[in-house]
Order: structure tokens, then C-alpha cells, then sequence
């Protein structure tokens, strides 16, 4: 996802000298293209997020379409205040990307875990908040928001995500991509998990569980007529994030629901549980620990499909 | 746009003054004694230094001055309205329900205002991002960012101050209104900044140190920057909280108390006296 990010953004910056790219002191190996050929349109702001936070909005309160560039946390929590006052109070056309959403850089510790990122940035007001699913996400979303004129967070994970999307992709922010039909049950995911979303959704159809199947890439604004197509059409509703349960997609479509009028349906959150992770490990391993596999994912739906139907049925 | 004498600018800087203990007290608002501190450096500004146009805020060439001591709002409100921003006649909604004057610096509604602020820190970043951003568009604007001295006790003010000579920023300049007194007490009780202009030196800014109520001094400075080219400026301007009031002056209490009744009959007339 990074690297479709950033050849994307290359491209579109060739075309476009008012994008601007301002990175934290990161992307050994992968920013080279865009500083060697667009010095002009490019920064490093060095290991300082606040400034390079406030500097954005000042080159975007002056015409630019400012980009910053770093890992989860760093530019987002660093200096969120700066997200708050600089960026979003002024409107300015300032982008945040991170790479490592979720557990991508799992091993690096509990600093570099990224899971509360999206729930923060949700609550920042005038803030678009995106998370691609796979590479083909990840370009359409970085074409779009640069489109996007005002403040926008872009989470990615890292590099080497499998390719999700095999044909063309209809992209629109704040439009869910439906990927598969049934009417079992909906799961709806944000994020870099959506290729396990689409092995669970496989999973369950092999023991007779059909899923309707939602990329929520833009969880701000959320698209909330799918999510209150899949309250009246489908007979249960789970939500897939790599990242805490508290705030993020499972939070957005709760609240969605529970304020509409629709049939009380099982409803679930699937994520992280708030708090620090007690583990260390590789993506794969610190998903598993978390319950965040297809195998795992598919018994908490059946489970809760299961749960419920013999209570409904009496 | 006329140029002012310094006789002009000092009589802009006692209206800036008149003003801001009018709306201070109407209000019965805090920070005086902070307004006070920077008007002279405002009224130099507004009425010698800065290229603008109040008939087009947004004109792309214009210098920008961001006021990062966003509690010192009223000093910019006044001056602005001083100015043609606005009618003066608005400096009465200061702090008022519905007002778009709001106790700290706001932009919304504010034509002239550049950046909101009333976090402390916030200013200098932003102030450097504008500068980038003209040294590469090639435009002629100038961005002045007036922080005070306590605000220097900000991580984010020291990030800007590092960045900013590394890209030669020579378009950027900062002024601190070193009036010495910041929320809880003296600065060189709460924490020391001196040696302060050694400080910006070591980060490669070219630094002068003046008076900050002496307008001849302030003139000078502020159409001679940049001190030298490719380096930003740093000017550290010695102010007293609360000047021109006597009973305010380097008295931490009018950080808070706002002029009322009597107090403030008395303020305006020594304000009137020295028109």
C-alpha cells in the first residue's frame, strides 16, 4: 500500500507543483523518486511532527496541498493539536498519511502499534478519515483526496499487502465497495484486513453462511446507507478492524445503528481490545493472538449467529 | 499604502493601547497587561513594516504576520480595526456572545487575522510553513511571527527554530515580546531563558535585541530585516507587561484583572495624556 501510495502520488505531483511532500525523517528507500526529482516539491521536516504539522498548514493556508508522511502515531498523536488547530480549524488542505496501520510493525513494540489512530482522527473536526483496503484502494484513495479539497487522514499499512481488488475498482470516497453478496450476515472491514475479511467471507460460505461484504474504505464520512442497507437486508452485522474496538469502524456503525430505525439485529466488533497489547510479534502473529484470522473471525460470526437464532426462534 | 512617521506610530500604538483597555474592561477579560506589552511592536508593524492590502486580506503577495501570543488578542483586533480590516466600531463585541472576536485570536469572521491561536507553540510552525512555501512559489511575502516569552517554553517553537535556518528562510521572521512575566511568574523564576538571544544565535538565526517601546528603534529593525540574507531574523524586543499604564506595568496580577470602574478611567487618561 505504501508503495502504490507514493507512486501515485508521484505521478500526481508531476502534474500538480502545488502537492507538497513532507516527510517525519521516514522512508528510507521508498521516498528517493519524489526528493531526487521533485526537490522542490518535497521537505523533510526532520524528526519534529509538530512543526512539520503546522508547517503543512501554513503551505496549505498558502496555496499548497501539503502532504505529511510518517508511521501511526507520530504524525497524528505527536501533535494532535496541531492536527486540531492548525489543520482542521483552519480547513487547510493538508493530507496525513502513516504507514503500519494495526500491527504492522507488531514487532517494533507497543509505541509503533497504530490501533487507536483511526478513532483519534475520527474525532477531529472537518476530517476525512481513510483506510484503503489493499494497493488498488490505496491508489484510487490517494488520487481522491488529493481531489478532496480540506483535511484528510489516509491510513496505510506497509509494503507487500496482497492485491485484493483483481478487476477495476469503482473508488468514491465515503462509498463502501460491496465485494460480495449474502444475506446471512454482513461484515463490513476498514484497512489493510480486508484480505482476511474476504477469506472469512469464503470460509463461511463453505459451511453454508452467506456474507455480504463491505470495504469501508472512508470510515469519515461514513457511508451509512450501506450500513443501514445491511440493518434491513441482512440478519447481522459485524465489523473488522485492525485496531482498537473502542472508536474506530465497529464504534462508527454502532452508532449508526443504534440511532436509526432498523430491526434489532446481532451486532459484533471485531478489532483489538482497548488497552496496550501484552504481545510482540510479526502482523501475522499478533493477529492471531488477537483473535484477527479467518478461522477465528468465522467462529465469533457463527458463534453469534448461533447464539441468537435459537433465542429469536422461541 | 502611507508610511508612517514615528510620531504617527507612536499615536497608533496609545489607540491600539485605548483600545484594548475599553474592550478588556467591557469584557472583563484577562490579558491586558499582555496587549499592552506588544503594542508598539504592532503599531510598527501595521503602520511601517508589513506590505498588505486591508481591501484584500487574501492578496497572495501580501506579508503575513501571524500573532502566536493569541491571548494578546486584543492588540491585534484593535490594530487590524486600526488599520481598515474592520470597523472599529466591532472592537465593542470583543468577548460578546455571538462575537467572532473571541477572547483569543480567532481568523473566522476576521478578515486580516491569518491564523487562529490561543494555544501556545502553535504560531512559529505555521509561520515557517508560510515562508517555505513563498521562497518556492517565488513571491515577495514576508511572514512576522510575534511569540511571547513564556511561549518560548514550547518544544514546537525550538522544532520551527531549527528548521527554519536550515532552509535559509530569510522571509521569516520572529519577534519575542520579552516582557519577562509569563502565567505563574517571573520567566526567570518559572523557567530561565536567558542567555536568550544566544539561544536563537546557536540556532543559526541573525538576531538583534531592542526595546521594544521604542518605536524609532523598532522602525529601524523591522524594515531592515532580513539581518542578513539566506538566515531567518530573530528580534527580541525588551517590553514591560502592561505599558503605558502606570499601575500595570511589570505587575504579574494584570495578567489577569481586568481594568474596570475607576481603574480603567484612570488607564485611559494616562493613555490620553501621553496622545
Amino acid at each position: 500500500m505504501r508503495n502504490a501510495f507514493l507512486k501515485e502520488l508521484f505521478e500526481l505531483a508531476k502534474k500538480d507543483e502545488r502537492i507538497v511532500l513532507i516527510v517525519g525523517d521516514l522512508g528510507f528507500g521508498v521516498v528517493n523518486p519524489f526528493m531526487e526529482q521533485l526537490p522542490r516539491q518535497f521537505l523533510n521536516a526532520g524528526v519534529a511532527e509538530q512543526n512539520m504539522t503546522g508547517m503543512a498548514a501554513g503551505m496549505a493556508l498558502s496555496g499548497k496541498i501539503a502532504y505529511t508522511y510518517s508511521i501511526g502515531n507520530f504524525p497524528t498523536m505527536r501533535c494532535l493539536e496541531h492536527v486540531r488547530n492548525d489543520v482542521c480549524y483552519h480547513n487547510a488542505n493538508v493530507k496525513i498519511v502513516t504507514v503500519g496501520g494495526g500491527f504492522a510493525y507488531g514487532a517494533m513494540g507497543a509505541t509503533h502499534h497504530a490501533i487507536e489512530d483511526l478513532a483519534v482522527m475520527r474525532a477531529m473536526p472537518g476530517m476525512m478519515v481513510v483506510a484503503p483496503g489493499d494497493p488498488v484502494e490505496a491508489k484510487a484513495a490517494t488520487r481522491a483526496i488529493t481531489e478532496f479539497p480540506g483535511p484528510c487522514y489516509l491510513r496505510l499499512g506497509k509494503a507487500g499487502e496482497p492485491i485484493v481488488h483483481q478487476a477495476e475498482i469503482q473508488f468514491e470516497l465515503g462509498k463502501a465497495i460491496r465485494m460480495r453478496e449474502g444475506r446471512d450476515a454482513t461484515l463490513i472491514c476498514t484497512g489493510g484486513i480486508l484480505q482476511t475479511a474476504v477469506r472469512t467471507a469464503e470460509r463461511l460460505a463453505a459451511e453454508g453462511i452467506q456474507t455480504r461484504l463491505l470495504s469501508m474504505h472512508t470510515l469519515k464520512p461514513l457511508d451509512t446507507e450501506a450500513v443501514l442497507a445491511a440493518a434491513r437486508e441482512t440478519h447481522a452485522i459485524f465489523t473488522l478492524e485492525e485496531h482498537s474496538i473502542l472508536g474506530g469502524l465497529g464504534s462508527a456503525v454502532a452508532e449508526v445503528i443504534a440511532e436509526a430505525d432498523v430491526p434489532k439485529i446481532p451486532f459484533k466488533r471485531i478489532g483489538v481490545p482497548p488497552g496496550f497489547s501484552p504481545y510482540i510479534g510479526s502482523q501475522e502473529y499478533m493477529q492471531e493472538r488477537h483473535g484477527l484470522t479467518p478461522e477465528a473471525i468465522a467462529k465469533t460470526v457463527e458463534n453469534t449467529i448461533l447464539q441468537v437464532v435459537p433465542s429469536t426462534a422461541t | 499604502m502611507h508610511q508612517m512617521t514615528v510620531t504617527e506610530l507612536s499615536g497608533l500604538a496609545n489607540r491600539i493601547r485605548q483600545h484594548c483597555v475599553r474592550m478588556t474592561g467591557k469584557a472583563n477579560a484577562s490579558h491586558i497587561g499582555s496587549a499592552l506589552s506588544s503594542a508598539d511592536i504592532l503599531a510598527a508593524l501595521y503602520g511601517r513594516a508589513l506590505r498588505y492590502d486591508p481591501k484584500r486580506p487574501d492578496w497572495p503577495d501580501r506579508d503575513r504576520f501571524i500573532m502566536s501570543k493569541g491571548h494578546a488578542c486584543t492588540a491585534l483586533y484593535a490594530t487590524l480595526a486600526e488599520s481598515g480590516f474592520f470597523p472599529i466600531q466591532a472592537l465593542e463585541t470583543f468577548y460578546q456572545n455571538g462575537s467572532p472576536l473571541a477572547g483569543h485570536v480567532m481568523h473566522k469572521d476576521n478578515p486580516g487575522v491569518e491564523l487562529s491561536t490561543g494555544s501556545l507553540g502553535h504560531g512559529l510552525p505555521v509561520a515557517t510553513g508560510m515562508a517555505i512555501a513563498a521562497k518556492r512559489d517565488g513571491r515577495p511575502s514576508r511572514v512576522f511571527c510575534l511569540v511571547s516569552d513564556g511561549e518560548c517554553d514550547e518544544g514546537s517553537v525550538w522544532e520551527s527554530a531549527l528548521f527554519a535556518p536550515q532552509h535559509n528562510l530569510d522571509n521569516l521572521v520572529v519577534i519575542v515580546d520579552y516582557n519577562g512575566i509569563q502565567s505563574l511568574g517571573f520567566v526567570k523564576d518559572v523557567i530561565d531563558m536567558n542567555p536568550f538571544a544566544d539561544k536563537w544565535r546557536a540556532f543559526r538565526w541573525s538576531v538583534r535585541e531592542l526595546n521594544g517601546h521604542d518605536m524609532a528603534g523598532l522602525e529601524q529593525a523591522l524594515t531592515q530585516v532580513p539581518f542578513e540574507v539566506g538566515r531567518p531574523s530573530c528580534i527580541i524586543a525588551h517590553t514591560v507587561k502592561g505599558k503605558g499604564v502606570s499601575y500595570m506595568e511589570n505587575k504579574l496580577l494584570w495578567h489577569y484583572r481586568a481594568p474596570l470602574g475607576e481603574d480603567q478611567t484612570k488607564a485611559l487618561a494616562e493613555l490620553e495624556q501621553n496622545q
